[in-house]
Formats: structure tokens, C-alpha cells, sequence
């Protein structure tokens, strides 16, 4: 059975369009990517309230933060590569010190950004918008899950990061589902108790996938679906250290600082003694090349994790 | 082919000259469609209104040497607005850095030539960029170490137009002229274009002359596309004294395929079959204009 697919990022777009309505103080910044990042659908819109800030991501980050300042609910958008790090003084003094209202919401994250290779492949978003003190981390995995965290996003006050790739994903959610997420709650996406699989972003569907091919070796993999890696839903991480013998966390980021490293930080100060595995980018930069081909280079494809998995229950 | 050793090797009659550069420049253009067109992806708007600029530094005035990648005497090239890789590897390939077979595993998994270039591993890449906005500042790095080692050599660097949104290219500008910079050519790639639209709609950069002018830069102005032109120009920065110098090359995004030519919508979008076939169709038929056929 073929998958839908929907891109996250037009769910974006067409999210922020309601939002508009709904709030007349919601107002959006892009940096020169508004067609890449479907901010364009809101500029459309609502011209007034959409700010074209050029090629000048420091700029757009300060600027948001200054509208925020004023009452305003601030989102700003660009690449996850450009949104970080190339801007982090900005995000840590302006919005995370500051605690200012604004949302940046990345897209093009991680390794599936394929062709463009590795200076536009952001694997390091997670980590370094995770050590920032108030600063909330998502990274939904599919269209349906973006809309809703989208509106999570404008509605509680405080500084927030998002990111999704750039590709269509699979849904996993159906339109309407998903009406009582909460930040800072992962989702059992599937059960199972022999293993348990935390992924994030599009790792949730590969992750998924993982759990038909280990299912038709009789294991049985619980999926849990961690859309907000900070604060991360740590009650969940120890019922599943408990619950089954094994856990693997799955990311499109580096194993360093993302979601690997935040399930291991839990796992450790409870003294918990579950076999654990990180799977993500081992500490290096991608390349370019098809997505598909990218993930099974390495190490990400859904073969490679039921390996892995099949290994940690031996 | 013109020397890509040191200077100018081949002793050509002017017309000679300027003739052989356009051809070239034609065959880079062909390189850069079928390489995007292999690669279903990559930026053929500013690949393609890059090329005469960087076909004279390569092909006519700079010193430089394939064989010796590494040599300290080179003169320096970097491309800030890195999107226009395909230009820079065609013209490096040409000129013998590495095996033109390469261009056609453009952005391909376990190849060479990365969508954006990276020095590591790319023979004949200064500096690795994509995240726009930081050449300059690179530039100035090299030419401050070509300072401080007494050495001959220029840096030329070439910025989008849109790049110089960036905050840090006006950092660098100040660098540059506060440190008399004058082995440091800007070439500026002005298109009038970004990804969102025309520069001047995105975000105003007009007087780009006198920005430049009052970062205390020498600033002159050409048509980008004529060999003539930018030849005399370099020739002007590189005499020049106590200043960096900023040429700004007026040019048209997509130029040589002509509805590529000022269409926003080919800054990176690849042709599709029909558009590869309409555009090496053109380009051959500028070449046999060019040739006199
Ligand atoms: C820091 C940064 N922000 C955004 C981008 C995405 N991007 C790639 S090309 C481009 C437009 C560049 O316009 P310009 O400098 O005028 O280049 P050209 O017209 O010559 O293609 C943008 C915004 C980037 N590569 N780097
Ligand atoms: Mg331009």
C-alpha cells in the first residue's frame, strides 16, 4: 500500500494563514526563502503583517524579537542551516535570555535535503537550540502533526524552535487527529514490548517501517513518536526503559546533542541499565545525493535500524 | 585553449583574444545546462550570469596553475555566492584541475562535486561556501596573509547581489578598505534578482555604486557579459592603490538561454527535457555565430 504524502511545510503555510485570522498580531519574517518555506502563503495573505527581510537572517532574528517585544507573536522562518547556527547570538540574547515570544520554524533540516549537500544538510539544530535556558524544541513528524504543533506554538507564550525537512513525508496522523497533543508529551505511535524505538521528525515514519520488518521476525517494536525533544517527555522514556528490554532512539540529526543524547541523559541519571543504542549522523558531515540513498549510507534507512535493533535484543 | 599557466602564454591579436574567451564562455554555459539537467537539481540563473567573469579571471588574468593547485604565488579565487558551483567546477575542469568527466556526476552520492564547493576535497576550491555572506570576509583573510608573507598574489571574490543583504558583506567592506586591501578585487554579480525577486522589491541595495564608494572602496561599473570590459577592468583594480576595489558587473540572471534570461523562476529549478533541449539548441547556435559560421 502506497503512502500519502503531504509536505510539512505547505501544512505550515496554510497553518499561519489560519492563525492570521484568528490573531491579528501574529506576524511572519523570512529571509529571501518565503517560496521554500511557504511563508509566501501568509505574505499573500496578509501583506501588512509579513516582513520580506532579504538575505539577512541575523536581522530577521533581532527584528522578530523586537516585534515580539510589542506584543506581537513572531514567527520567523528560514532554512534550519541559516535559522541556527549562523544566527545563534541573536536567538540566545534577543530571544532565549530575553524570553521573547518568538517561533522559529526551520525547514529543509536535516540530511534529506539531499542534492544541496552538506553545508545546507542541518544535523546540529536540535543541539544548539536544546541548550538554550527557555527555549521549547520540536520536531513534528508529519503534516498533520506540524499543523497542530504550529498552533501550540502560537498559542502558549515563549521562545520556540521547529523544524521539518524539506521533502513531502508520509502522513501518519489523519487530518483532523492528534487534538489533544501537548508539548512536552510523546506519542505511542504503535505499541509493542520488546523494543522501543523514540524517534522525532521524519525518522518517525522510518522508524515505523522498522517495526513492520522486525514484526516479521516476531519482534516487537513499541514506536514513540517524540515531537518535542525539550522538555522532553521524560516519565515516557522511563515507562519505556521499564516496559521493554531494549530502547534505540532515531533521529536526522546528530547523534551528539539531539534527541539521542536527551533520552541518554534520562536513561543515565535514573540509573537505568536498558541496552541503548543512538541512531543518527555519527559525528560527521553528509554529502550530497538522493535522500534514499543518503539514509542508507548512513545508517538511517529502516533496514539499518532493525539491524541494529535485532543486535541490541541479542 | 588559452594558457591556464602563468599569465597570458599565447600571444593573440586582441579579436583573437576576446573571440576565444566567448567561446569558451559558450561552452561553460553548455557544461553548467547539462550538468543541472543530469543533476535534476542545482541554480541556473546565477550559474549561468557568472560565467564571463569567471571565464577571463580563469582562462585570461589570473596566475595560476592546475598542475600546482597548492602553489603560494596563485592568485585566488572565491566564489561567496557558492550556488553557482556548476560555473566555478566547468571552468576548473577546462582549465585541467580535474577530469572534466566529473561535471556529469554533479551532486551525485560518493562523487567529487558537491552541490555547493567545499576545499577539502575539490581540487582548485579556495574556500568552501553556500552559506552566503561570508566570502568577503574570507577574502580579506587571504589577502591580509598575502600582506603579511610580502607575496604577489590577487584575491578576487564574487558576491551575489542579494548576498549583499547580509550584514557580514558590510563588515568586510569596512575591513577591507580600513586595511587597504588593494590586492582584493570584489566582483559583485549584479542580476537584479534573488529567490524572492527582484532585489530591489526584496530589500533596496540601490546606490550599490555609492555604498561601495562611501566603504571606501574604488568602484567601477561594467556590463558583465562583455569579455572587453571586464578584462580592462581588472587590469584598473589590480593597479590600483591603498584601496579594494568593487566592480560591479551588471549582468542579466539566466544570461545565454534566453527564457532563463531575467526569469526568477530559474534561480534553482533545473530544465526539464524539453528546456535542456532549447537550450543547448541556442548555445550552439551562438556558438556558430560566434565562430562566423
Ligand atoms: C545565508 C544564506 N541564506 C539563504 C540562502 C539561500 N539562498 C541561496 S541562493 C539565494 C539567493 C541569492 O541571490 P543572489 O545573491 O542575488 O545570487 P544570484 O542572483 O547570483 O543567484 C538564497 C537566499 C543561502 N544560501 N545562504
Ligand atoms: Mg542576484
Amino acid at each position: 500500500m502506497s503512502k500519502v504524502m503531504e509536505n510539512p511545510r505547505s501544512a505550515y503555510g496554510e497553518t499561519l494563514v489560519e492563525l492570521g485570522k484568528k490573531y491579528p498580531n501574529l506576524v511572519v519574517l523570512d529571509a529571501d526563502l518565503s517560496k521554500s518555506t511557504k511563508t509566501i502563503m501568509f505574505a499573500k495573505r496578509y501583506p501588512d503583517r509579513f516582513f520580506e527581510m532579504g538575505i539577512a537572517e541575523a536581522n530577521m532574528i533581532s527584528t522578530a524579537a523586537g516585534l515580539a517585544s510589542c506584543g506581537k507573536i513572531s514567527f520567523a522562518s528560514t532554512f534550519a542551516v541559516f535559522a541556527t547556527g549562523r544566527v545563534y547570538d541573536q536567538i540566545r540574547m534577543d530571544i532565549a535570555y530575553s524570553n521573547a515570544n518568538v517561533k522559529i520554524f526551520a525547514t529543509h533540516g536535516g540530511i534529506s535535503v539531499g542534492k544541496d549537500g552538506a553545508s545546507h544538510q542541518m544535523i546540529e539544530d536540535i543541539a544548539l537550540m536544546r541548550v538554550l535556558p527557555n527555549m521549547v524544541v520540536f520536531a513534528p513528524s508529519d503534516a498533520t502533526q506540524t499543523r497542530r504543533i504550529v498552533e501550540r506554538m502560537a498559542t502558549k507564550y515563549g521562545p520556540m524552535y521547529a523544524r521539518v525537512g524539506r521533502a513531502s513525508a508520509p502522513l501518519i496522523y489523519k487530518k483532523d487527529d492528534l487534538k489533544d497533543i501537548k508539548i512536552g508529551k510523546g506519542i505511542t505511535t504503535k505499541d509493542g514490548d520488546d523494543i522501543s524505538i523514540i524517534a522525532c521528525g521524519t525518522m518517525v515514519d522510518y522508524a515505523l517501517d522498522t517495526r513492520k520488518l522486525l514484526s516479521k521476525e516476531g519482534i516487537k517494536a513499541r514506536v514513540i513518536d517524540m515531537h518535542t525533544i525539550k522538555p522532553i517527555d521524560k516519565k515516557l522514556v522511563l515507562k519505556c526503559a521499564k516496559e521493554t528490554n531494549a530502547m534505540l532512539t532515531a533521529e536526522e540529526h546528530s547523534v551528539i546533542g539531539g534527541l539521542g543524547s536527551a533520552v541518554s541523559e534520562i536513561l543515565a541519571e535514573k540509573g537505568c541499565s536498558c541496552k541503548f543504542r543512538r541512531m543518527g549522523i555519527q559525528d560527521m558531515f553528509c554529502e550530497s545525493g538522493e535522500p534514499k540513498d543518503l539514509f542508507a549510507k548512513y545508517g538511517l534507512s529502516a533496514y539499518h535500524i532493525a539491524k541494529t535493533a535485532k543486535e541490541l535484543l541479542k | 585553449m588559452l594558457s591556464t599557466g602563468w599569465g597570458i602564454t599565447l600571444k593573440l591579436h586582441n579579436d583573437e583574444l576576446i573571440k576565444k574567451l566567448n567561446l569558451t564562455a559558450v561552452k561553460i554555459r553548455r557544461h553548467i545546462i547539462e550538468m543541472l539537467y543530469k543533476a535534476k537539481s542545482g541554480h541556473p540563473g546565477g550559474s549561468l550570469s557568472a560565467v564571463d567573469a569567471i571565464v577571463t579571471l580563469y582562462f585570461y588574468h589570473m596566475r595560476h596553475n592546475a598542475k600546482k593547485p597548492d602553489d603560494l604565488d596563485r592568485d585566488r579565487f572565491i566564489l561567496s555566492k557558492g550556488h553557482a558551483a556548476p560555473t566555478l567546477y566547468a571552468v576548473l575542469a577546462e582549465c585541467g584541475y580535474f577530469d572534466v568527466k566529473e561535471l556529469k556526476r554533479l551532486r551525485e552520492i560518493n562523487c567529487m562535486l558537491q552541490g555547493h564547493p567545499v576545499c577539502q576535497h575539490i581540487p582548485g576550491i579556495e574556500a568552501s561556501t553556500g552559506s552566503l555572506g561570508h566570502g568577503l570576509s574570507f577574502a580579506n583573510g587571504v589577502a591580509l596573509a598575502g600582506k603579511l608573507d610580502k607575496k604577489e598574489y590577487n584575491v578576487y571574490v564574487m558576491l551575489g547581489d542579494g548576498e549583499t543583504d547580509e550584514g557580514q558583506i558590510w563588515e568586510a567592506a569596512a575591513a577591507a578598505s580600513h586595511y587597504k586591501l588593494n590586492n582584493l578585487t570584489g566582483l559583485l554579480d549584479r542580476n537584479f534578482l534573488q529567490i524572492d525577486g527582484n532585489t530591489e522589491d526584496v530589500l533596496r541595495l540601490e546606490s550599490v555604486r555609492e555604498r561601495w564608494s562611501s566603504f571606501g572602496w574604488n568602484v567601477i561599473e561594467i556590463d558583465g557579459h562583455d569579455i572587453q570590459q571586464i578584462i580592462d577592468a581588472l587590469h584598473e583594480a589590480d593597479e590600483r592603490e591603498n584601496q579594494p576595489t568593487m566592480i560591479i558587473l551588471i549582468t542579466v540572471k539566466g544570461k545565454g538561454v534566453s527564457f532563463m534570461e531575467n526569469n526568477v523562476d530559474f534561480h534553482g529549478v533545473p530544465p526539464n527535457e524539453l528546456e535542456y533541449k532549447l537550450a543547448i539548441r541556442e548555445l550552439d547556435t551562438l556558438q556558430r555565430k560566434l565562430e562566423g559560421i
